[in-house]
C-alpha cells in the first residue's frame, strides 16, 4: 500500500510553504523559539488565546480586516473585522463580569455556526472564564450529561433550543445560573444575550492570565462510562498556532474553511483560534453538508485554504467528478482533513477531481491540535496520516505486563501511537476524572489507544483504535484497511469493519457496508465485493460475512461507530449512543 | 447423485466462502486451500454447507480426504453410496 507516492515539486506551489524542507524544519524547531511569534498580554501580564486571536491583529492596526465571513443558511452574508469582533468579545466579557461569572467558571454554548457563537467563545475567554462547546444536535440527556459534569455556570443559546433541550433540565442543573438566548426569546429565566451586550462597555482589558489557566473544555466519548471533558490551557494557542502555519500552511493573506463544526474540537482550534492567530480570513458556512453548496462556497469566497473531514470527502465523491467542474476552484491552493484515516482513494480523487490532493492529519480531542500531518512540500504517500509534527515526537509503543510501555522502533511493526508530554496544547486533565487521566500515561509517554505503523520512511500509518483492532487466527487486523478496500468498489458508500468473536479463531472479520444509490443489496452483490476484499486482501485479512444496511452509525464528527456495530452484531445493549447520528 | 453434480455442490460451498471462484481455472488434483486462497475457517465453513445441502456430516478426521477437488468428490460419492452412513469411513479407505 506504500506504493503510490504523491510527489511535491517546488514548481507546483502557489505559495512558498511555511513548512518547506521537514526534515530541516524538525531539527530547528523549538517550542521556546516558536513562542517569540506570540504577542503576549500588554505589560507582560501573561498569555491568553482571545488577545492571540483578535486584540493583537487590532493593535498591530489591522483591525479593518475581515476576521469571519459568515454565510447563513439562507443565504444571509455577514462579515466581521477584527476590530468589531474585538468590541463584541469585549462587550460579552464585561457582561459576564457584570453577572458576577468569575475567571475559571465554565461558560458553554449550544449554538449553531452562527456569529454570536465565535463572539461567545471569545469572550469568555477574554474573561478568563472556561470555554466549552456542545454540539447543537445533542439531545436533551447528552446536553444534561456535559452540563453536569462540566459545572456549567452560563449557557449561550437559542430560544428554540433552550426549550426543547434545555428547559425540561433545568431544575436538574442547580449550578446553572444563567442562560442567555441570543434571539432574546422571553423564556423565563433567561437572558438577552444582545442586551446584555448592548448594555456592556467595548472597552475591557483582559486582566492577568497565566499561560496554565484552564481556558478550553472539550468533552470526548470514552470507550466506556461517561463523557470525560478534557481540559485546555492558554498556553494551547502556541500549537493553535503553530499547527495552522506548519500543517495547514496558514498565510495571513489565506481564505480558510474550516468545515467541523465549533461543538467539536477541531471546530474550535482550527475553526476558531488557529485560523485568527494567523489574522486571516475565515469562512463560517452556518448550513450543513451539501456538495453543490460547498463547491459553490469554495469557488465565491475564493477559498484557498480547506479543512475538512472524510465524511465530507466521501460525500462529495459519491456526488460525482462532473460537479466540482462547474465551479472555479482556482483559488484553492491546500486541502486537508481530519476526523477518521483518510483512505488512498479519497487522496486521489483530490487529485483527480479537484487538483490538489487531500493532505490528512491525525490528532485528538486530548492533544488540542494537530500532532501527525502531511505538509505542503511533503511528499504525500496516500492512506498515512504523515510524519510528527516540529517539536512533537511521536512512536510507536507496545504495552508490557507491568503497566509500563517500551518503544517499538523497528519499521512496520503495529502498535500503540503515543507522545512524549510537553507539546502546549497537551490536555492538563480529565475534570474531576484524574484517575482515567493518570492512565492515558504510562513510561513517559501519553498513550493514545490509536495503534498505528510508522514506516522507514517516518510515515505513520493509522490502523484502528485499540479497543477496534481484530485479532483473528493470532492476526491482528486493522479494521481501516478493510474497510479503505471496500470502499475501493464503486457500489460501496460507506463500510464499517468488527471483528465477530468466533469460538474457534477469536473474531471473524464481518463487515458491515451501505450502498451508493443506483446499487440494490443483494446475494450477488454480497459476494462480489467479498470476492473484491478477498482479492485485494486476502483471507487472513478479508471480511468473511458482510451484511447490507441502509446507513451505518457515525459520531456526530463522522466516526463510523464499530462498536455499536459490534453491539447490534452480538444483541447487545448500544451504551452512550449520545453522539450518534439519526439511527441507522 | 452423480459426480457432476457433486463437483457442482463442492464448487457451489467453495464459491461461498471464495466468490471469486472461476472453476475452469481450478486443477481438480491440487490442493484446493492453496488455489483458493482459503484459510482453514474458510475451508470448515465450506465443509459445513456440504453438509447443509447434501446432508452428509463430515467428522474432522476425513477432513484430509477433502484437499483436492476429485478427492472431496470420491468422498462424498463413497458416502451417499452407503445410505443411513453418518460415521467415519473404514479406516482402510483412507489411503493414508
Amino acid at each position: 500500500m506504500d506504493a503510490q507516492v504523491l510527489v511535491k515539486s517546488p514548481a507546483a506551489w502557489r505559495v512558498a510553504p511555511n513548512l518547506r524542507d521537514y526534515e530541516d524544519a524538525r531539527a530547528r524547531f523549538s517550542w521556546e523559539a516558536a513562542e517569540r511569534e506570540l504577542a503576549g498580554l500588554p505589560g507582560g501580564r501573561g498569555l491568553n488565546i482571545a488577545h492571540e486571536a483578535v486584540d493583537r491583529h487590532v493593535l498591530e492596526g489591522r483591525g479593518a480586516k475581515t476576521a469571519l465571513r459568515w454565510r447563513g443558511k439562507r443565504g444571509e452574508r455577514k462579515d466581521l473585522t477584527y476590530a468589531e469582533l474585538s468590541a463584541a468579545t469585549h462587550r460579552f466579557a464585561h457582561a459576564l463580569a457584570g453577572l458576577g461569572v468569575h475567571a475559571g467558571e465554565r461558560v458553554f454554548s449550544l449554538l449553531g455556526r452562527i456569529p454570536e457563537l465565535y463572539v461567545t467563545a471569545l469572550g469568555t475567554l477574554k474573561h478568563r472564564a472556561v470555554y466549552c462547546p456542545l454540539f447543537s444536535a445533542f439531545g436533551p440527556e447528552p446536553i444534561r450529561a456535559r452540563l453536569q459534569l462540566g459545572d456549567a455556570r452560563v449557557l449561550v443559546t437559542t430560544s428554540a433550543l433552550y426549550r426543547k433541550k434545555v428547559a425540561p433540565l433545568r431544575a436538574s442543573l442547580p449550578g446553572l445560573t444563567f442562560v442567555l438566548l441570543v434571539d432574546g426569546g422571553g423564556e423565563s429565566d433567561t437572558l438577552d444575550f444582545h442586551a446584555l451586550l448592548a448594555r456592556a462597555s467595548e472597552r475591557y482589558e483582559i486582566q492577568t492570565t497565566s499561560p496554565e489557566d484552564m481556558a478550553l473544555l472539550h468533552f470526548t466519548s470514552g470507550t466506556t462510562g461517561r463523557p470525560k471533558g478534557a481540559i485546555h490551557v492558554h498556553r494551547a494557542v502556541l500549537a493553535h498556532h503553530v499547527t495552522g502555519a506548519l500543517a495547514l500552511d496558514l498565510h495571513p493573506e489565506d481564505i480558510f474553511w474550516c468545515t467541523a463544526d465549533p461543538g467539536w474540537v477541531t471546530g474550535t482550534s482550527y475553526g476558531i483560534i488557529s485560523p485568527l492567530t494567523h489574522g486571516l480570513s475565515s469562512v463560517v458556512d452556518e448550513a450543513d453538508f451539501d456538495a453543490e453548496r460547498w463547491y459553490g462556497l469554495l469557488a465565491e469566497e475564493r477559498v484557498t485554504v480547506w479543512y475538512t473531514a472524510p465524511t465530507a470527502v466521501r460525500m462529495l465523491m459519491k456526488a460525482g467528478d462532473a460537479l466540482p467542474r462547474r465551479f472555479d476552484l482556482s483559488a484553492l491552493r491546500f486541502i486537508a482533513s481530519v476526523g477518521e484515516p483518510l483512505n488512498p482513494e479519497a487522496v486521489l480523487w483530490g487529485q483527480r477531481a479537484l487538483g490538489l490532493p487531500i493532505h490528512d492529519n491525525w490528532w485528538q480531542t486530548e492533544t488540542g491540535g494537530i500532532m501527525v500531518s502531511n505538509y505542503a512540500a511533503m511528499d504525500v504517500k496516500p492512506g498515512s496520516m504523515g510524519r510528527p509534527l516540529p517539536g512533537v515526537e511521536a512512536a510507536i509503543v507496545r504495552r508490557l505486563p507491568d503497566g509500563g510501555v517500551e518503544e517499538v522502533s523497528r519499521p512496520g511493526v503495529e502498535g500503540e501511537l503515543a507522545l512524549r508530554p510537553g507539546w502546549p496544547s497537551m490536555f492538563r486533565g480529565y475534570l474531576h476524572e484524574d484517575e482515567r487521566y493518570r492512565k492515558c500515561f504510562a513510561s513517559g509517554w501519553y498513550l493514545s489507544g490509536d495503534l498505528a505503523r510508522r514506516d522507514a520512511d517516518g510515515y505513520f500509518w493509522f490502523v484502528g483504535r485499540a479497543d477496534d483492532v481484530i485479532k483473528s487466527m493470532g492476526h491482528l487486523i486493522g479494521p481501516f484497511e478493510v474497510e479503505s478496500v471496500l470502499l475501493e468498489h464503486p457500489a460501496v458508500a460507506e463500510a464499517g469493519v468488527i471483528g465477530r468473536p468466533e469460538p474457534t479463531i477469536g473474531e471473524v472479520v464481518k463487515a458491515f457496508v451501505s450502498l451508493k444509490d443506483g446499487f440494490t443489496p443483494g446475494e450477488a452483490l454480497r459476494r462480489e465485493l467479498l470476492a473484491h476484499a478477498r482479492t485485494r486482501l486476502g483471507a487472513v485479512v478479508a471480511p468473511k460475512e458482510l451484511d447490507f444496511l441502509p446507513t451505518l452509525p457515525r459520531t456526530r464528527s463522522g466516526k463510523i461507530m464499530r462498536r455499536l456495530l459490534k453491539a447490534r452484531e452480538l444483541g447487545l445493549p448500544e451504551g452512550d449512543t449520545s453522539t450518534l447520528e439519526a439511527p441507522a | 447423485m452423480n459426480r457432476d453434480a457433486l463437483k457442482k455442490t463442492v464448487l457451489d460451498a467453495l464459491s461461498t466462502v471464495a466468490p471469486e471462484l472461476a472453476p475452469s481455472t481450478l486443477r481438480p488434483d491440487e490442493p484446493l486451500r492453496e488455489q483458493l486462497d482459503i484459510d482453514s475457517f474458510d475451508f470448515l465453513q465450506c465443509i459445513v454447507e456440504v453438509d447443509r445441502v447434501l446432508g452428509v456430516s463430515i467428522p474432522e478426521e476425513d477432513y484430509g480426504r477433502l484437499a483436492t477437488l476429485d478427492g472431496f468428490v470420491d468422498y462424498l460419492a463413497r458416502r451417499l453410496a452407503a445410505p443411513g452412513t453418518q460415521s467415519s469411513l473404514p479406516t482402510q479407505e483412507s489411503g493414508r
